[in-house]
């Protein structure tokens, strides 16, 4: 595959509705670390993202993935480190201001109050971006592009996991954002709606340098469409590379994350620590 | 030393909230639906319990009236108590209460649940402040619909006093001689007494209960506590300011 070897070539992003062109974002993470309370969730992280660049994080689960994209979203403020996105604080109103950033959360987070549809509109509605009927353009080619536009009148709760997770990624693309962060979009879906949803994360950057970090377990979006690859484990950043060198890592830990092997002979669950066996 | 804490950082947040939804206030005409939309749940849904307490306050007001009364031979002027107690306090005072249980109780819990599933962050990355969207329609419908709420409270107990004067034997007084004494001894101004004092209520309920759902963090059991919080604090801080407003009224 090309896509590892491409560097992030172009300067802009291009507004995939309207064509309008405007600098691609980058962001930066330096030493940061994010404590709650006495829990270490985050520790002494540092890594860039370049502009229209396939940034993915991995990790198992509870290793802090989710934190690390609140911060960069602007929704956590760190303990300690920075963070920043095209230069500025994201917990800032400013850089709300002037940066278009989505967020496509886990849990989907549509607003329960409204529908579907209204869940898309209302973004370029309170941005006063067009009229009502290039609004209702935007959504309904949003909702067709992830085989959702059946369900634009329903509710949030009249949706299965997978079909909330795809009203989510739409909302975030009707949003025509700079950065686009993904927390799991593919972890509900299946195969097929899964490999959909890598070409898109291609095409946004491909099209229209849109910069965008991925969280994921899916190997083959993170091995195939991503720039490069960072393993967070236990809150520390402990690879980072392209696809081709997490590939060819030894590195026992990324090894066995990448490709767990099923022993029933010794099986995991049998070598935790137990108090007899430390 | 934890409990000063917490109430000077809730006095706090609720000011800072203010602020921010305040700062938004030109956006109000655009957001003409939302209005619209909380004023009928705040005033239209809460029409009837507002009618049928104040009914019952005003029945009661005129039975002790009358009981009171009777030793001086006044009951002549049962309409001026119950006119005045309703007015000046009782009216703001229950439907202050009524708006704490029934629309604050429901605001906390709505804030508390969007805040708790995300959707208060998926606004914030949006760059749609909820302050301005969810805090300040409510803040303005809260305040259009309780002068409102008052006169209907005030109008029902007055007439359910009305109806206890004339048909209860032991009390036993015409209607005419009721609301002659009402309308002499109930001025304008006490009226416009009581409808500030409702403003002040209503307003800092809504405040309080935004503020406290908006703060909620944690899981879904949290939501329960927050309502539970807000409430008592609406409730409080009504009897509290009752006596402040009150004062500053006379
Ligand atoms: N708001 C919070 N308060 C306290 N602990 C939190 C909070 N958010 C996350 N955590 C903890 O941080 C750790 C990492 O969580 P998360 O980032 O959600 O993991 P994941 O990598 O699965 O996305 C977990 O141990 C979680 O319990
Ligand atoms: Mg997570």
């Amino acid at each position: 595959m090309s896509a590892e070897t491409t560097e992030a070539n172009c300067s802009k992003t291009r507004n995939p509705f309207t064509g309008v062109e405007a600098d691609a974002v980058s962001v930066r993470v330096d030493g940061l670390s994010k404590k709650f309370g006495d829990l270490a969730v985050l520790r002494n992280i540092s890594f860039d993202v370049k502009p229209g660049e396939i940034f993915v994080i991995m990790g198992p689960s509870g290793s802090g993935k989710s934190v690390l994209l609140r911060h960069i979203a602007g929704l956590e403020a760190p303990t300690s480190g920075t963070v920043a996105v095209d230069g500025l604080d994201p917990t800032l109103e400013e850089t709300r201001d002037r940066v278009r950033l989505a967020l496509v959360f886990q849990e989907g987070a549509l607003f329960n109050s409204l529908s579907v549809y209204d869940n898309l509109a209302l973004y370029p509605r309170e941005h006063r971006s067009g009229n009502e009927m290039a609004i209702s353009e935007r959504v309904m080619h949003a909702l067709k592009i992830l085989s959702v536009e059946k369900s634009a009148n329903q509710f949030p709760s009249e949706l299965s996991g997978g079909m909330k997770k795809r009203v989510s990624i739409a909302r975030a693309l009707v949003m025509e954002p700079q950065l686009l962060l993904y927390d799991e979009p593919t972890s509900e879906l299946d195969p097929v709606m899964g490999a959909t949803i890598s070409e898109i994360i291609a095409t946004l950057k491909n099209e229209y340098s849109v910069t965008s970090i991925v969280v994921t377990h899916d190997r083959d979006l993170a091995l195939t469409i991503s720039n490069r690859v960072g393993i967070l484990m236990a809150g520390k950043l402990i690879s980072l590379g392209t696809p081709g060198e997490l590939r060819k890592s030894q590195e026992p830990r990324i090894v066995d994350f990448l490709n767990p092997k099923i022993d029933i002979e010794h099986p995991r669950f049998k070598q935790l620590e137990t108090p007899e066996n430390p | 030393m934890k409990q000063i804490n917490a109430v000077l950082e809730g006095a706090g947040s609720m000011v800072m909230l203010l602020l921010r939804a305040g700062s938004y206030a030109g956006s109000l005409p655009r957001q003409w639906a939302r209005f619209v939309e909380q004023c009928y749940l705040i005033g239209y849904t809460t029409l009837p319990i507002v009618t049928i307490l104040s009914f019952f306050i005003g029945t009661v007001l005129a039975l002790e009236a009358g009981y009171s009364m009777e030793g001086f031979g006044a009951k002549e002027f049962i309409g001026s108590l119950v006119g005045l107690s309703m007015a000046r306090e009782l009216g703001p005072m229950m439907t202050s209460v009524l708006l704490a249980g029934r629309v604050g109780s429901a605001i906390t819990a709505e804030l508390a649940s969007m805040k708790v599933y995300h959707e208060v962050d998926a606004l914030t990355t949006m760059n749609i402040p909820p302050a301005k969207i969810l805090v300040l329609p409510r803040l303005a419908a809260v305040l259009v619909m309780m002068p409102v709420l008052i006169v209907f409270a005030n109008i029902v107990g007055w007439f359910g006093g009305s109806v206890v004067a004339r048909y209860v034997s032991s009390v036993g007084i015409s209607s005419e001689s009721y609301f002659a004494a009402l309308r002499h001894y109930t001025k304008f101004k006490d009226v416009m007494n009581g409808m500030a004092k409702a403003e002040v209520f209503g307003f800092v309920v809504v405040l309080v209960c935004c503020n406290i759902g908006l703060n909620t963090r944690g899981g879904p059991r949290e939501i329960g506590a927050a309502v539970t919080r807000a409430v008592v604090t609406s409730l409080i801080l009504i009897l509290i300011l009752d006596y402040f407003v009150t004062k500053l009224l006379m």
